[in-house]
C-alpha cells in the first residue's frame, strides 16, 4: 500500500537498487511468500473453509442467528457513532497540535499514541476503575452500550489525530491569510479552506478507525463485558468458541474479515485519491496505520 | 514557528481557542490520562506488598517470562521478514508486488479474535489442516507456547515493513550506487549503506512490534486455552487475576504492562527525533 509506485523515485528503477544477495531473486521472493502464507493467508484459508464447509446455508443460518445479528448490529453502530466523534475531536486536537502553543504540548503529542501503546486489556481494567461502580468522578457506565462507545473511543483516538496532523503541518497558510485579509472570518475560512484540504486525511484516518472499531475485543471485554446486550462481535466469537459452535465463530469471523478487506479497500483507494490532490508533496499521504508521529520537518522548512 | 505570529492564526478569537483547548485536551484528559493515572492509585492502594506479591507468585513470573518469551521469537522474525520484504517492495519490482501489497496490512484491520480462530482452526488437532499430522509428530501447537507464537507473529507482522518501506524511498539509491561502483558486492552495501541509512526507521518499527507482542490479548487467548503457569502471558493474566477478583494481581499486572508502554512512548519520541535529524 505504502510502495505506490508512482511514489518511487525514477533512480529507484528495479535494477539500479543494491541486491542485497537473494531479495530479489527466487530465494528473496520465495521467503517472503512462503512466511506471507504461512504466517496470515493459509490460517485464513482455514477459517474461510471452516466457515463454509457445512454449506452455504448453514453459514447463512449462522450469520442471521439472533444473538449474532444483535452483536453485529452493536458493532456496527457503536463503531459508526465513535469515528464520528472521533473525527470531531481528532480534528480538534491535530489542530491545537500544529496550530496552537501551550505549555506541555510535546507531552500531549507523545500521550496521543498511548493507546497503541498500552495493551487493550488494561485499557479495559482502568476505564472500568474509572467509569464502573467505584468511580472516583461518579459515572457508572460499566456493562452498558455507553461503555462499549467509550471503549472503542479509547482505542480509536490516535487514527484521526495522526492522519490530519500531516496536512495541517504541510499546509500552506497563504491562502487563509489572503482570506483573512479580505475580511473572512476564522469559521468561514475553517470551512472553506482549512476543511477542505483535510479531508483525504480525514477520511482514511476515519476508514482505519473504523476498521480497528469493528474488530475491537480486549477493550470492551471487561467494562463492556459480554452481557447479552453489550457483546460486539469480537466477544461474540470467542463465546462461540468456549462454547463449541466453531462453524458459528468462523462465520461471523467472516463477515468481520470482509468488513476488513472492504475498509482497507476504501483506504487504498482514499490513499490514490488523496496523492493526485497532494503531490505537490512529494509521495502523497502516508496513512499513519498505527504509532505513526508526523515529521514536523516539511512544516519548520515551509515556516522559514 | 515563532516566525508566525500568532495574532495571524486562523480562529485565533480568544474565545474559540480557548474553547477549542478545553474541549481538546478535556477529551485527552478523560480518555487517555486519567486511565493512566488510575492504573498507579488502585495498584497502591493497600500499599505496595499486595501487587508485589501477585506480580512475584509462581504464575505472575510465569506470565512475565512467557511474555517475554513471546517478544525474543516473535519480534527478530517479523524484522528480518520486514526488512527483506520492504527492499523487495521497493526496491526489486514483481508482479507479486500487488499481492504482498494487499496482504500485509490485514492484521491490522482484523480483529485479533478472527486472528486467534484461523490459527485455531488450522492446527485443531480435531480437523484441522495442519493440526493431526503435527499432533502425529508429537508437537502440540494449540494450547501451548508455538500457538502463541504464531499469533503473536500475526498481528505484529505489518510494522516493520510499514516503517522501513518509506525510509527506503527516501534514502533513494545514489550512495549504493557509489559503493558499488567501488567495488562493494551486495552483502557490504547492505550493511555498511542501507542498513545504516534506514536503521531508524527499523528500529521504530521494532518498538511497535514488541510494544504489540506485550499486549496481545486476543489472538493468544483463544490459543493459549489460558492455563495459568503454563500457557498465560501478562494479558492474560490480568484478566484472569481479574476474573478472580484479585484486584493486586491484576492491577499490578498492568501497572507493569503500563510502564512498558510508557518506555514504548518514550522510545518512540527518541527515534522519531532521530529519524528527522
Amino acid at each position: 500500500m505504502e510502495a505506490n509506485p508512482a511514489a518511487l523515485p525514477s533512480s529507484a528503477a528495479p535494477r539500479a537498487g543494491i541486491r542485497l544477495p537473494g531479495v530479489g531473486t527466487g530465494l528473496g521472493r520465495g521467503y517472503v511468500v512462503l512466511y506471507l502464507s504461512l504466517m496470515v493467508l493459509i490460517p485464513l484459508a482455514a477459517l474461510v473453509d471452516e466457515s463454509l464447509s457445512s454449506g452455504l446455508g448453514n453459514f447463512w443460518n449462522q450469520v442471521s442467528s439472533p444473538q449474532a445479528v444483535r452483536s453485529l448490529e452493536l458493532t456496527l453502530v457503536a463503531s459508526l457513532i465513535v469515528v464520528a466523534i472521533n473525527a470531531v475531536f481528532g480534528t480538534i486536537i491535530a489542530w491545537l497540535l500544529v496550530r496552537d502553543e501551550f505549555p506541555g504540548k510535546a507531552a500531549v503529542n507523545a500521550i496521543i499514541d498511548l493507546p497503541f501503546a498500552l495493551p487493550t486489556i488494561v485499557a479495559s481494567l482502568t476505564l472500568l476503575a474509572l467509569y464502573g461502580n467505584e468511580s472516583p468522578f461518579g459515572i457508572d457506565i460499566a456493562f452498558t452500550r455507553t461503555a462499549v462507545v467509550v471503549a472503542l473511543l479509547f482505542v480509536t483516538l490516535p487514527f484521526v489525530v495522526r492522519a490530519v496532523q500531516p496536512l495541517l503541518i504541510e499546509m500552506d497558510r497563504e491562502m487563509e491569510e489572503a482570506a483573512a485579509s479580505l475580511g473572512a472570518s476564522g469559521f468561514t475560512i475553517f470551512r472553506r479552506i482549512i476543511f477542505p484540504n483535510l479531508i483525504p486525511g480525514l477520511a482514511a484516518g476515519v476508514a482505519l478507525a473504523f476498521a480497528r472499531a469493528l474488530g475491537e475485543f480486549g477493550s470492551v471485554l471487561i467494562f463492556a463485558g459480554g452481557l447479552p446486550d453489550t457483546q460486539v462481535s469480537s466477544v461474540f466469537i470467542r463465546s462461540q468458541v468456549e462454547s463449541g459452535n466453531e462453524p458459528g465463530a468462523a462465520a461471523v469471523s467472516m463477515v468481520l474479515l470482509l468488513a476488513s478487506l472492504l475498509c482497507l479497500a476504501a483506504i487504498s483507494l482514499i490513499q490514490r485519491w488523496g496523492s493526485r490532490h497532494e503531490r505537490s508533496t512529494g509521495d502523497g499521504l502516508v496513512m499513519p496505520m498505527a504509532g505513526e508521529m508526523p515529521s514536523e520537518k516539511g512544516g519548520d522548512d515551509e515556516l522559514r | 514557528m515563532s516566525s508566525v505570529s500568532s495574532r495571524s492564526h486562523v480562529g485565533a478569537g480568544t474565545v474559540s481557542r480557548w474553547s477549542l483547548r478545553i474541549l481538546g485536551l478535556g477529551f485527552l484528559a478523560l480518555l487517555l490520562v486519567a486511565p493512566l493515572v488510575i492504573i498507579f492509585f488502585e495498584t497502591f492502594k493497600d500499599g505496595i506488598q499486595p501487587p508485589l506479591d501477585a506480580i512475584t507468585s509462581p504464575n505472575g513470573m510465569h506470565a512475565l517470562k512467557l511474555s517475554l518469551l513471546m517478544v525474543v521469537i516473535a519480534v527478530p522474525l517479523n524484522t528480518v521478514f520486514g526488512v527483506v520484504c520492504a527492499l523487495l517492495l521497493v526496491r526489486h519490482k514483481w508482479k507479486g508486488n500487488g499481492l504482498i501489497d494487499s496482504v500485509i496490512n490485514l492484521p491490522f484491520a482484523l480483529s485479533p479474535v478472527v486472528i486467534g480462530l484461523a490459527l485455531y482452526l488450522l492446527y485443531s488437532t480435531n480437523g484441522g489442516w495442519f493440526g493431526p499430522t503435527l499432533a502425529g509428530a508429537g508437537i502440540e501447537v494449540l494450547f501451548s507456547v508455538p500457538g502463541m507464537v504464531l499469533a503473536s507473529i500475526f498481528v505484529s507482522l505489518p510494522f516493520v515493513v510499514r516503517e522501513t518501506v518509506p525510509v527506503l524511498q527516501e534514502i533513494g539509491t545514489e550512495q549504493e550506487q557509489a559503493a558499488s561502483t567501488l567495488g562493494a558486492n551486495a552483502w557490504q552495501t547492505f550493511w555498511r549503506v542501507t542498513l545504516p541509512a534506514i536503521r531508524w526507521g527499523v528500529a521504530y518499527g521494532v518498538v511497535l512490534t514488541t510494544a504489540r507482542v506485550l499486549g496481545e490479548f486476543g489472538a493468544v487467548t483463544i490459543v493459549s486455552g489460558s492455563i495459568s503457569g503454563k500457557t498465560e502471558t501478562l494479558p492474560l493474566f490480568v484478566s484472569k487475576e481479574f476474573e478472580r477478583f484479585s484486584e493486586p494481581g491484576a492491577y499490578g499486572a498492568s501497572l507493569v504492562l503500563a510502564l512498558l508502554a510508557l518506555m514504548t512512548l518514550l522510545a518512540m519520541n527518541l527515534l522519531k527525533r532521530k529519524e528527522d535529524a
